[in-house]
């Protein structure tokens, strides 16, 4: 596998500009000559099959939601970063990038962290002209708020719902397009595998959700983005229909699979209630700008919060990180919490969660500030919990929220695939190993809106492209692999559900490669997977046939790929030797109890290559060369 | 707790559909009513039958994909509400409980509780957005926005398409859906240039989609999960009146 990451020469600054010049172009008469297919409707996807319509290609769109508007990227709540300095506070499109280095731990490439950063202030002229509402102040102009790992205001925001209101605006542009049929929009389709044509991705195979009709759908260039793979662990904060089946099928085709074992597990999450549980509930990062984390110091403290006096409370955050505090970055924050559980100091049912208390800010700025500023969350918390975190302290707990990891990209956003391109976080570029808050809204729309449609007509300009058409015999073996694919789930006729499974490898993957891991959990956890690999093909059980809207045969296929997934995390989390991120391996931390990396042998990021069922994948490394940025070990202390 | 279903099933389209009873046995008062489902459905699967199917997402309220009408209320009749952060504390050990799909004609039955909303879709293409493509516009700061202004977008904008106005007004009436749309652009200058067109197109595909009229009963308010205030309506109905008796594409030239 040949990685070559296509990185233009130059300086950092000018490298972005002097690619699009040097980039070929496609004259607008001539655009509506390449077909290009859309995988995914979220903030990457629905923007960039807008802008790509806009732009005069013939594309095609698809989700497997009822309509476009309900990607997952509208959950989002905090806000989108954006270098616009309006706040007048020593931002820079610099210090954008140097933040998103630091936060991810020097695991990401320079040169496409920068034209994030570049990018960032043409966003947020772009939602504005859409008619995102975003917070405003009284003269009228754009507010922001503060997040971690920055030290600047620089988060633009709509309420706590951030995400929904930038995916409105790009479905709205999307279905704009759609009305002037210069997108086909196909809802309730799901991509189950894509089509190679002599190593060349021509298209795409789908089910229809409704009708079970598979059909193949074949363009010039096919685009992934199809989020991240975060319901590996079943329970997440993802919604129910994630899923890793686009990527990893096209990972079985031959894409590259950058840094699998980099996955982010937020600190702030309503903790589990018992086994009934279905997902999990983040509760914003901007609470932390008001409360405190703390647990008993005694262990089996079994006393009300109320009870606990505060000479035997260990605020646990300010104690280790003072000056960073409650608001220290992600990735430490949720690992300090786990330490206090682990110890047996955690609170609430089975002893998995610590408290996250208004007490002194209520009493500080009094109630009405606290409700103003956090009121619509804690009413979703009271919904959830039945309790009121206006009297009693927030319970909270590390759940898993986003994967930095993702199918290998080089500059332009292809995959090692020629023509298979991957945006937002079904690619493995931007946030190296821990992503900082307000960044995921950020690169997703970056990639759709700027990135791929200045480096996709480059491709069409210079490639010759055969005449494909579905006799192919690639396109009807493809047909036939995924036919035979869904026939044999509903012939196995088992006892267990699918989702009895997915939980059964979910928890699996929590407790061996989630917020800690270690050579013998892991090796453990890869020992494992075959047997319940085994289970899954003789014990499933899909009811109803595959000519009708079956939920459970979607299941299915999509819990099946999350087995296979979650054995290529813990591989690649077993081969980095060392701790960095989101990433910790407990063998490798200092005397403290940091993460300690080593940049003297893992300063690359890892991509995978698939080698034929029952094989284990071929670990490739793309060193990842630092010009502008001293390596250094963040602190946060 | 212990409770009894009565489940809308319906194979497809063309299925007619009846109400099935089922028992949903040791339901944790923590457990969401999509959670108290879900237990339901691993026991059919395992004894080889159909689960119950139901479109859901995100689980937590904003996605919009859930949509069921429990005890003749859309979403359960909480307060502001989706039905998958109903909780089953709210409900009591014994309990009967109805669940049926979205009804109204412009939302056709795909299966069991799953309806198709395409029709929502249609209606943003016909006009709910703002004419601008990627690139090329000024700077954000550039046009000053009033807070309040802002505010009240915002207000609009959280409609989250569930279609739950639809689901419990009389006349399966879209207005709330169509509302909350117009009014989001209306209030910001960048919603002005279209604004005519825009709620003059809306409204026309709204009535081609088979949606009835409003008759002023707000019942879509009071089911609405994002409490999106009828003042909507009030104001696309305005808007509407002035288009069609001002703007150039409404009044024929003479």
């Amino acid at each position: 596998m040949k990685l070559d990451a296509k990185i233009p020469s130059g300086p950092l600054a000018e490298k972005w500009d002097k690619h699009k010049f040097e980039s070929k172009l496609v004259n607008p008469a001539n655009r509506r000559k390449y077909r290009v297919i859309v995988v995914g409707s979220g903030l990457a996807g629905a923007s960039a099959a807008a802008t790509l319509g806009e732009q005069g290609y013939d594309v095609s769109c698809f989700c497997f939601q009822d309509s476009p508007r309900r990607a997952h990227s509208i959950a989002a709540q905090g806000g989108i970063n954006a270098a616009k300095n309006y706040r007048n506070d020593g931002d820079s499109v610099y210090r954008l990038f140097y933040d998103t280095i630091k936060g991810g731990d020097f695991r990401s490439r320079e040169a496409n962290v920068y034209r994030l950063a570049q990018v960032s202030v043409n966003i947020i002229d772009q939602c504005v002209a859409q008619g995102v509402p975003f917070a405003r102040e009284y003269g009228g102009l754009l507010d922001n708020r503060s997040f971690g790992g920055a030290q600047v205001s620089r988060t633009f925001y709509a309420r706590g719902q951030t995400g929904q209101q930038l995916l409105l605006g790009a479905y709205s542009a999307l279905e704009r397009q759609i009305g002037l049929k210069q997108v086909k929009m196909f809802p309730r389709t799901e991509m189950l595998d894509v089509v190679l044509v002599n190593g060349v991705a021509r298209g795409i195979v789908v089910r229809n959700l409704v009708t079970g009709e598979i059909s193949t759908h074949l363009a010039e260039a096919v685009v992934l983005a199809t989020g991240g793979y975060g319901n590996v662990f079943y329970l997440s904060t993802n919604a129910k229909g994630c899923n890793v089946t686009a990527t990893h099928r096209a990972w079985r085709r031959g894409a590259g699979f950058g840094n699998p074992c980099f996955t982010q597990i937020h600190p702030t999450c309503i903790p589990v209630s018992g086994d009934h549980q279905s997902k999990l509930t983040l509760m914003s990062e901007s609470l932390r700008n008001d409360g405190r984390v703390w647990a008993p110091k005694k262990s089996g403290d079994k006393r009300a919060p109320h009870e606990i006096p505060d000479d035997e409370r260990d605020y646990f955050l300010e104690r280790k990180y003072p000056s960073f505090g409650n608001l220290s970055p992600r990735d430490i924050s949720s690992r300090a919490a786990k330490e206090v559980c682990d110890a047996g100091n955690g609170v609430g049912p089975g002893g998995k969660g610590v408290y996250l208390d208004f007490r002194d800010s209520i009493k500080r700025l009094g109630m009405q500030t606290i409700a103003a500023r956090y009121g619509n969350l804690f009413q979703m918390y009271e919904k959830i919990t039945a309790e009121n975190p206006y009297e009693v302290p927030m319970r909270i707990y590390p759940a898993v929220h986003y994967t930095m990891g993702g199918l290998w990209v080089d500059y332009n956003l292809m995959s090692t695939i020629p023509g298979l391109y991957v945006l937002g976080e079904a690619n493995f570029s931007d946030h190296g190993a821990n992503r900082l808050g307000a960044s995921a809204l950020m690169q997703g729309l970056a990639d759709g809106y700027f990135v791929l449609p200045a480096t996709i007509s480059d491709y069409f300009a210079k490639t010759g492209f055969e005449k494909v058409d579905l006799d192919k015999p690639e396109v009807k073996a493809t047909v036939s692999e995924v036919q035979d694919r869904l026939n044999k789930f509903l012939n196995i006729k088992g006892k267990r559900s699918a989702d009895s499974f997915h939980r059964e490898v979910g928890l699996l993957t929590w407790e061996n490669c989630g917020m800690a891991r270690n050579r013998k959990g892991l090796e453990a956890m890869l020992a494992k997977i075959p047997q319940i690999r085994e289970e899954f093909w003789s014990n499933l059980s899909v009811p109803g046939s595959g000519a009708e809207l079956n939920q459970e045969l979607e299941k299915a296929g999509r819990v099946a790929d999350f087995i296979e997934h979650a054995e290529l995390m813990a591989l690649d989390a077993l081969a980095r030797e060392e701790s960095c991120g989101g990433h910790f391996r407990e063998e490798h931390q200092t005397p403290d109890g940091e993460a300690q990396r080593d940049d003297d042998k893992f300063l690359h990021a890892a991509v995978w290559e698939y080698t034929g069922t029952g094989k284990t994948p071929v670990r490739h490394t793309e060193p990842l060369i630092y010009e502008n940025i001293k390596l250094a070990t963040r602190s946060y202390k | 707790m212990d409770l009894t279903l009565h489940v809308w099933r319906q194979k497809n389209g063309k299925d007619s559909g009846r109400l099935a009873t089922y028992k949903a046995k040791n339901v944790s008062p923590d457990s969401s009513f999509l959670e108290m489902l879900d237990i339901v459905n691993q026991e059919l699967i395992e004894k080889g039958e159909d689960a119950i199917a139901f479109d859901h997402d995100c689980r937590e309220g904003i996605c919009g994909s859930c949509s069921m009408v429990i005890n003749g209320k859309a979403h359960g009749g909480q307060k502001g509400t989706t039905a998958c952060q109903l909780h089953m504390r709210s409900f009591k050990d014994g309990d009967e409980i109805v669940i049926e799909p979205w009804r109204a004609k412009a939302f056709p039955v795909v299966k069991d509780l799953v309806v198709d909303r395409g029709a929502f879709d249609r209606i943003i293409q016909s006009g709910g957005f703002v004419s601008v493509s990627t690139g090329g516009v000024p700077d954000a700061n550039a046009t000053p926005v009033a807070k309040t202004s802002a505010d009240f977008a915002m207000d609009a904008a959280e409609c989250i398409g569930c279609g739950a106005c639809v689901a419990s007004c009389k006349n399966a009436s879209a207005m709330l859906f169509v509302g909350a749309k117009v009014s989001h652009f209306a209030n910001l200058p960048q919603g002005q240039p279209e604004r005519m067109r825009r709620v003059l197109n809306m409204v026309e595909q709204m009535d081609a989609e088979g949606f009835g009229n409003c008759t002023n009963q707000f019942e879509c308010e009071a089911a609405c999960p994002k409490q999106i205030s009828v003042r909507v309506i009030a104001q696309m109905n305005r808007d509407y009146l002035k288009a069609s008796l001002t703007h150039e594409e409404a009044v024929p030239k003479t």
